[in-house]
């Protein structure tokens, strides 16, 4: 038999929702460690061996000195390098501290703040090292990450298609919400969920972060002429994947009115 | 057979009343149909399967406007009293996801066993004009063509249609202008008209076929008077007067065939989403993909058919990059196809006045707005020609 490839789980700053699909594949987890050797997943095992790594998976953001070193050790330890998840890929809901004074919270949320050390803003990993593949998500869906890692084995490109949501949302026969009056960034934001919000009657709320081709300027306007508040468009703009460029700069500029 | 020897064999039209009707979703499944009908989910009227006449959306109408649909009551129960909803007999016809093989690796080799999973015998109730005249379109392209597509095919061929013509439309429908409604002319077994008026409620039916005949043999009809015939024509003629918007689908074909470098069309793709709902509520849009999908051995694959869409970089993504990376390449060649190449290339424009795109665009982009305008803008150019 071939020589197992090894596969490395590492964790930044995260909720460790995203690592844990895999051990959410329960029907296909025993043939997923027989195809590769699981060399370092801390949720799964104590047990760590030595890189190289054939395929890394990185969950989490950036917010330490620490990780800034860390990332870029994983990076030279491993041949394939794929983020999973919203905040390896966007920094994540902690981005929002992106837009506030971090040493502000750190005084309201811890009694000695002085312990903290911690970075002004939460990054994504492809900020900091060369990204092989992201796979979107908070938390990511199993099926998808099952698929990438079928696509590095066969050293194919994965079938995560980069779309909206809607795409998802119409061909599961679900009724768009939006123009039923609810505010939902299914229409620029990436499939890949299933379009579970809008098929239970909900707005998207963004999970997958933008999709190929998002226009936030004119979803936003269409909100605020619907009567939609500027605030609770910042709101809805400023959630898992605020640290987007587009979403970032949209939610600014509504913020000022 | 000729609709006209139908007619000639018997009255032209029949009565069924609202209570007699009833009995027709169970004759259709007696002979082996799923029916499939308008009902109410999640505050719209859907397509699904119909067990009983209970189950259509009795006393609803809809409001409809550019990226805006809400269902209202209405006092008089009427069964039909509201407009097409988001989808179309194409969910049925041509299914969002569907198994074409799976694949299987061995030692002796790799063994595909092709879907021959037998679809249901469909039977629509309550197709609408715009409907039918859609269908036509996706028999052209999917049926008709040098190259059949069986999927289709199988879910077509033994299909029976029951329409009923549109008394209300919505305020998206522009079905007149582009002849397609609001009256169903072709492709049904059995058109209804509902009537309710001091006479009582009560549905004008035609024949279209001999299965159809055979059908409204079983129910309890009788032959129309003229006053019920009027009365018919005079509520198809409301309907018409009724609707608002239009297009010129014989100026759209020229118009946009020259205008691929209208400004328009940037100022379409500064609102336009790209999400491609336009595309899947369409109901002639019928472009697919196909993913091959493997479990981690390889040994086992599955082939499945998708429905896509001109507004993703996937369907344009040749050897180079992909071709239409661009909102406003993507919706004019969506209209453009539409409206004009659909005509050298089916021999009919892909367009059937139903509205769909424009409700449930989540934005709002109204199509015969933007043919106003890009008419408009051909005949005011931004810049004056510059001649050398």
């Amino acid at each position: 038999m071939a020589r197992r490839p090894k596969l490395a789980v590492w964790k930044f700053t995260s909720c460790d929702g995203c690592q844990l699909s895999l051990l959410d594949l329960e029907d296909e987890l025993l043939e997923v460690a027989g195809q590769v050797k699981i060399a370092h997943f801390p949720e799964a095992t104590r047990r760590s061996l030595q890189g190289p790594y054939d395929l890394s998976l990185v969950e989490g953001s950036i917010t330490t000195e620490a990780e800034k070193a860390r990332i870029l050790e994983v990076r030279g330890a491993s041949r394939r390098l794929v983020t999973i998840g919203a905040c390896a890929t966007t920094g994540g809901i902690q981005a929002l501290r992106n837009f506030a004074d971090v040493s502000a919270f750190a005084e309201v949320v811890y009694a000695r703040p002085e312990t903290i050390s911690t970075l002004a803003d939460s990054t994504p990993i492809s900020d900091h090292v060369p990204v092989d593949f992201e796979l979107r998500g908070c938390p990511i869906n199993k099926r998808q990450l099952l698929e990438v890692i079928c696509a590095f084995l066969a050293r194919r490109p994965p079938v995560v298609p980069t779309y909206s949501v809607c795409v998802e949302c119409k061909r599961r026969g679900a009724v768009c919400v939006a123009v039923m009056g609810t505010p939902c960034l299914g229409p620029i934001t990436q499939a890949g969920c299933g379009a579970i919000c809008p098929a239970y009657t909900r707005g998207c709320y963004g999970c997958f972060g933008l999709d190929e081709s998002p226009n936030v300027a004119s979803l936003a306007r269409h909100w605020r002429g619907s009567g939609v508040p500027a605030d609770q468009v910042v709101r809805m703009l400023q959630t898992f994947n605020a640290g987007a460029a587009p979403l970032r700069e949209e939610s600014e500029r509504h913020g000022r009115d | 057979m000729q609709l006209s020897a139908l007619v000639e064999e018997g009255p032209a039209a029949f009565v069924v009343q609202r209570e007699a009707l009833a009995a027709l979703p169970a004759v259709l499944r007696a002979r082996g149909y799923l029916v499939v009908g308008p009902v109410v989910r999640e505050g719209a009227v859907v397509l699904e399967e119909l067990r009983s006449l209970e189950d259509l959306p009795r006393g609803w109408a809809d409001d409809q406007a550019p990226g805006a649909y809400r269902l209202r009551r209405r006092e008089d129960g009427a069964l039909f009293g509201f407009a097409v909803g988001p989808q179309s007999p194409k969910c049925w016809f041509h299914p969002a996801d569907a198994l074409v093989f799976r694949a299987r690796r061995s030692r002796a080799g790799t063994e595909i066993a092709p879907n021959v999973e037998a679809p249901p015998k469909l039977a629509l109730f309550g197709a609408r004009a715009c409907d039918l005249a859609a269908i036509a379109v996706q028999d052209r392209v999917l049926r008709e063509g040098p190259a059949v597509d069986s999927i289709y095919d199988s879910r077509r061929r033994d299909c029976f249609v029951v329409a009923v013509n549109c008394t209300e439309p919505a305020r998206t429908c522009f079905c007149v202008s582009t002849g397609t409604g609001p009256c169903a002319t072709a492709g049904f077994d059995l058109a209804l008209t509902e009537l309710i008026d001091e006479v009582g409620h009560r549905f004008i039916v035609t024949v279209g076929s001999p299965a159809g005949r055979r059908i409204l043999a079983e129910l309890h009809a009788r032959p129309a008077g003229t006053s019920d015939v009027e009365s018919a024509h005079a509520a198809h003629a409301r309907a018409a007067s009724e609707m608002k918007r239009a297009i010129d689908p014989v100026e759209a074909r020229g118009l946009l065939a020259r205008n691929a470098e209208s400004p328009v069309w940037e100022e379409i793709a500064d609102r336009c989403l790209a999400c491609g709902n336009c595309t899947m509520v369409c109901p002639t849009c019928f472009c697919t993909t196909v993913d091959d999908v493997a479990d981690l051995t390889g040994d086992h694959a599955e082939r499945w058919r998708r429905w896509d869409s001109c507004f993703t970089f996937q369907f344009s993504h040749l050897n180079s990059g992909v071709v239409r990376a661009g909102t406003s390449a993507q919706y004019r060649h969506w209209l453009t196809h539409k409206l004009s190449g659909w005509n050298e290339q089916f021999g009919q424009s892909g367009c059937v006045g139903c509205g769909r795109c424009i409700t449930w665009c989540p934005v709002g982009i109204d199509l015969t707005e933007e043919l106003v305008r890009i008419r408009e803008r051909e005949d005011r150019p931004a810049r004056p020609e510059i001649h050398a």
